[in-house]
């Protein structure tokens, strides 16, 4: 199973992808992971593979083989949209961060509508989750990451419990209980979708 | 079995605690940087670890440890081995009491990089071994083996990564530590050995030499370098990161894969080669084992199909191999989608608030030529700014404005270089300005850490790699005892103070310091409010446009004179840094407001 988790620096992209690779590690499948970091922190794209299998080989999935594509912003879900397949599955928070390029006027952000036909047009099953707006009735838009997660749970035949551990294994444990009630706000959110940004 | 999820960074560092060892030094480059971040937060009682002013310092550090009989590790990005280069080559013959290990982080791609050089040249060059990682459980067993290797062979030994074995994580296996001496000493007077001087080191050479045929037998023991026969009408000899692309391109080949790719195994590549019908080898970057392979007169392909730059991933791989006839279909599904066109790039920016933002502004107004460096501030060659007209390496814009000054050209130049950078490699070029009566400006930015590579601490903050107190080095005396008659500290948040500073600088007839000092955007944990422009107030001018924040943008609202859009500020990323509101002609930008524009 390959995914591919695309952001933007400082949305917590990482850390969702060495969750979902760990949440593999301990449903016992072969794990590898690559990220491409660039300069992700100064506002750059941030995109992680993430590999399960029963032996996995490279760490980099070729194109046309993403089975999931969980993307924390919509430009960027675009952007990793060549990665998929017809039968692939997407996760898109709807929630806009417009790149310098747009809020400069140099480029223009790609209309609602448009992203939503050309998702549409590439996968075989599209989640639109408002995601931060989850996190933001939880108490803190910080968590859209792990809300995002618990949406994607939903998808995958791993037991709950695993996602609780690893997630709760990975926050400092002051944010613990914060994160466990995203990842559930996340699950239990999935079938109330958002709209397409 | 205790298996973990790590990073090839974070497995090096755990393989530094298996091997037993006791000191860890390097400077921050990517994509090398986390191995001594993981080292200082997983490791701390038993490894001592620190970020030293430089590479060469590190090496050097490292090599007195292993001198002392305390087995060392050092860590460099790969440019940064040019650095650190000089100090490798006296202990390559001096050789070492404890192990001592070098690992490289080469950056094929160049994701963050101004080369792409290929560092595995430093072992050959060096004539020590060099290791080659495919993943993170062999990143973990290299180290133990490199420690190993040095400790036996009397040498250093080169463990040379790639980004996508340090960034990529895969499953390890962990072990227990070595047991290691808590105490060492006294120090062993050998100096025939460990004094370099010509007399002695004459003697080394041939030691040198013989060292290396040794290693050459045991590469052909070695349980890391194996053939895996499969299909025997393709062989692949290969090593690193593309043996896991490469297996996933040629399922069905037969590999040779090198996990100690110098010296090499001559044995095992000549009955390799006699197994199967064609041999290729596939090899990031330059023909490293290619063209030692031909000079054994061995018939080998490799760079005529895979070129010697960018990475090699298996989609590359696929395509190359299918266009040289090596396989016959890809692997990719039919339905393959493209990328849709002419998306909205995300390129990175100088962040909301950062200090150097105000000085390239003046640089840009003032359209004098600028010699860069490395960090952050880097981006002050892109639009809006395009205020940096060279960038090489650490520490070069110092040299180079110098070497601007004696050309002789007809007007003033200045350098721009980070604090970090000039405690790396930027002061031995100050004094030579000093020295030989240059002219022109060196604007060191202080920001208070090194930024770009993920805020490392060094001589100029407070704080050691161990997160203990460190005595502070201020810049401006340190400069003024260099002899350096001009030097200026003012706020960087202060733009007119950045202005007349700059210009009382290029007023001055010799070599000058201009110090902005204002703590990184991102350290800066005190909240202020974000500014909002009153729209009744801005003339849609443009000036605040030309600051590059990512937080300013264009509004709904025009000037219906010009036609031009108004500015406004989005408030989840204004920190408050001020600088717009200085250079708004109108006034129209102000603290503490929420206008409509803010809610979001």
């Amino acid at each position: 199973m390959n995914f591919l988790v695309a952001g933007v620096g400082g949305q917590g992209t990482l850390l969702a992808s060495d969750i979902l690779a760990e949440v593999g590690m301990r449903a016992g499948y072969d794990v590898k992971k690559s990220d491409v970091l660039g300069l992700a922190v100064r506002g750059g794209s941030v995109l992680s593979h993430v590999r399960w299998g029963e032996r996995v080989a490279s760490p980099v999935v070729r194109k046309g083989e993403i089975d999931y594509l969980l993307a924390f912003e919509p430009l960027e879900a675009l952007r990793g949209a060549e990665f998929l397949h017809s039968e692939s599955t997407i996760v898109v928070n709807t929630k806009k961060v417009p790149p310098v390029s747009v809020s400069s006027g140099s480029a223009s952000y790609p209309a609602k509508n448009q992203i939503e036909q050309i998702l549409r047009n590439t996968a075989k099953a599209v989640h639109f989750v408002d995601a931060a707006r989850v996190a933001q009735e939880i108490g803190n838009v910080k968590v859209t990451n792990v809300v995002m997660l618990g949406v994607f749970s939903t998808l995958l035949d791993v037991p709950f419990k695993i996602w609780e551990e690893v997630v709760v294994g990975r926050v400092p444990t002051k944010y613990a209980e914060l994160n466990r009630a995203a990842l559930r706000a996340g699950r239990d959110s999935k079938n109330t979708e958002g709209e397409p940004s | 079995m205790n298996r973990a999820l790590l990073s090839g960074n974070e497995a090096i560092a755990r393989g530094a605690y298996e091997a037993g060892v006791q000191i860890a030094t390097g400077y921050p480059g990517t994509p090398s940087s986390e191995i001594l971040a993981a080292i200082a937060k997983k490791y701390k009682d038993e490894i001592y670890a620190e970020w030293s002013t430089n590479e060469k310092v590190a090496m050097d550090a490292a090599a007195g440890a292993a001198y002392s009989g305390r087995r060392a590790l050092v860590t460099t990005k790969q440019v940064g081995m040019n650095v650190l280069s000089d100090s490798l080559m006296y202990v390559v013959y001096t050789g070492i009491e404890a192990g001592l290990v070098i690992v490289t982080a080469d950056d094929p791609g160049m994701f963050s990089s101004q080369n792409e050089q290929d560092n595995r040249w430093y072992a050959k060059l060096a004539k020590i071994p060099l290791l080659e990682p495919a993943d993170s459980q062999e990143a973990k067993d290299f180290v133990i083996e490199a420690i190993a290797l040095s400790e036996r062979f009397d040498t250093p030994v080169l463990l040379r990564t790639t980004m996508r074995i340090s960034h990529s994580k895969s499953v390890v296996t962990l072990g227990e530590r070595a047991s290691v001496p808590d105490e060492v000493g006294p120090f062993i007077r050998n100096q025939e050995k460990y004094v370099c001087t010509a007399m002695w080191a004459k003697k080394r050479h041939p030691v040198v030499e013989q060292r290396l045929i040794n290693l050459a037998d045991y590469a052909e023991d070695t349980p890391f370098n194996r053939i895996e026969l499969g299909d025997q009408n393709l062989g692949i000899i290969t090593s690193g990161v593309t043996y896991a692309y490469a297996r996933e391109v040629f399922p069905q080949a037969s590999f040779l894969k090198l996990g100690m790719s110098f010296p090499l195994p001559k044995k095992m590549i000549r009955s390799f080669a006699d197994r199967v019908d064609k041999l290729v080898v596939i090899e990031e970057l330059d023909p490293f084992l290619e063209e030692q392979i031909q000079a054994m007169g061995i018939d080998v392909v490799g760079k005529e199909i895979f070129p010697p730059y960018d990475e090699l991933l298996p989609d590359t791989l696929a395509e190359l191999a299918l266009n040289a006839g090596l396989i016959h279909q890809h692997k990719r599904s039919a339905s393959t989608v493209t990328a849709p066109e002419g998306l909205p790039p995300r390129t990175p920016v100088l962040c909301p608030g950062c200090p150097h933002r105000s000085t390239y502004y003046w640089l840009n107004k003032m359209k004098m030529p600028v010699a860069g460096d490395i960090g952050c501030y880097n981006l002050g060659c892109l639009p809006p700014f395009n205020a940096q007209h060279t960038m090489g390496c650490m520490g070069a814009s110092v040299g180079v404005l110098h070497g601007m000054s004696i050309a002789g050209l007809p007007e003033r130049a200045v350098a721009t270089i980070g604090d970090s950078t000039f405690f790396h490699s930027g002061m031995p070029p100050l004094l030579n300005m000093v020295h030989n009566g240059s002219r022109g400006v060196v604007i060191i930015m202080d920001n208070g850490t090194t930024a770009m590579t993920g805020h490392q601490d060094n001589p100029g903050t407070s704080w050691s790699l161990h997160c203990e107190e460190a005595p502070h080095v201020e810049i401006e005396p340190l400069v003024q005892v260099m002899g350096v008659k001009k030097v200026l500290t003012v706020n960087a948040f202060d733009v007119s103070a950045v202005e007349n500073g700059l210009k009382e600088c290029l007023a001055y007839d010799g070599p000058s310091v201009l110090i902005t000092k204002g703590l990184c955007a991102q350290l800066d944990r005190t909240p202020k409010p974000p500014y909002a422009v009153n729209p009744d107030e801005c003339i849609a001018c443009g000036t605040c446009f030309k600051l590059g924040c990512p937080a300013i943008i264009k509004s709904e609202e025009i000037n219906e004179k010009t036609g031009e859009a108004k500015a406004k500020i989005d408030p989840a990323l204004c920190v408050g840094c001020d600088i717009c509101r200085q250079i708004c002609p109108t006034g129209a930008i102000q603290s503490g407001m929420t206008d409509e524009a803010g809610e979001r």
